[in-house]
């Protein structure tokens, strides 16, 4: 068994409206940041997993990502996975 | 007519529930916490307001994994009403019982205010004997309320007669001035197919007494006796 470091980062769907980055956009732009667009605000979720392998434990972050992390219905996730920080316990 | 009032930690609006069910509305009303699984035997259930784990992570998304909601989903098939106000209403997004799903409202700040609304369908055992041509007043208070759906469940929603309530002006017209969320076509309440579970983001709890600023509440736990 490893220790994997699983970043998962959670987006709303492109056709999904962002009132949080709309808000964002127009604070920059209050705060004099100009030439700003599309700002969209997501979520960073990360964690570790002990699993036998980098594969093994890609299925479970992609089980997970999808039961509880995300909803399907609005949002999209994508995952890294990042080489073991230890081996063998 | 027996009710219980789920409680989730996090629910703020439980005892709300169960003052206007037992008090107003007469029901034989009881608590039951998140931890039980067998909701057989009662009338009508209630998925409380409030903030559920904390709405970390999405407004509902850890409460739909709670033990109890697998009695709510066996009920659900089984045909008992089931109503979800506010976070119930996210909850049961979040558990797949109704299409569609929450999204922050477009004002992004957290909106407390009387509503006007339009009932769209009185073919629900919420609303069977409510009058249409009646616009329903309840307060709302929520930050996430801006009901999203694809173009395609909308369309299913509508074929099918799901749409209960509508936000609208004093006319009775479905404004973008009288939607307070940004819900897609003013979207306020909506039911399953079976339209046994009715998801709904105004508050008919906080509506269900004179002293509280109105009585339009009331009107959904009479449509519930009337069908008993």
């Amino acid at each position: 068994m490893a220790i994997f470091n699983v970043a998962v980062t959670v987006r709303l769907q492109t056709e999904v409206n962002d009132p949080q980055g709309l808000t964002i956009q127009s604070a920059l732009s209050a705060l004099g940041f100009s030439g700003i667009s599309n700002v969209r605000a997501g979520k960073l979720i990360e964690f570790q997993i002990e699993a036998a392998s980098e594969d093994v434990a890609a299925k479970t972050v992609e089980q997970l990502s999808d039961n509880l992390l995300s909803n399907p219905v609005i949002e999209n996730f994508e995952y890294a996975i990042s080489t073991p920080t230890s081996n063998t316990r | 007519m027996k009710a219980c009032v789920l409680v989730f930690p996090g629910s703020n609006c439980d005892r709300d529930s169960y003052h206007a069910l037992s008090v107003s509305a007469g029901f034989k009303t009881q608590y039951v916490w998140h931890e039980e699984t067998n909701l057989s035997g009662y009338d009508l259930i209630v998925i409380p307001g409030g903030f559920s784990y904390g709405d970390h992570l999405r407004s509902g998304a850890i409460a739909r994994y709670a033990p109890v909601m697998k009695g709510v989903s066996a009920e659900a098939s089984k045909g008992t009403p089931i109503i979800g106000i506010c976070n119930g209403f996210q909850i049961l997004l979040e558990a797949g019982l109704l299409p569609g799903a929450m999204l922050r409202n477009t004002q992004v700040s957290f909106r407390h205010q009387w509503v006007t609304l339009r009932t769209e369908t009185t073919l629900t055992p919420f609303t069977s004997t409510i009058d249409q041509s009646c616009l329903l007043r309840m307060p709302i208070a929520h930050g996430e309320g801006n009901y999203f759906a694809t173009q395609n469940m909308i369309k299913q929603l509508q074929d099918n007669d799901q749409i209960v309530f509508r936000y609208c002006d004093s006319e009775g017209n479905v404004t973008a001035s009288s939607n307070p969320n940004g819900s897609v076509n003013g979207i306020a309440g909506i039911c399953n197919k079976t339209r046994n579970v009715l998801g709904m983001m105004p508050h008919p709890e906080r509506a269900s007494e004179l002293i509280l600023g109105g009585t339009d509440g009331t009107l959904l736990w009479n449509s519930l006796s009337r069908g008993l």
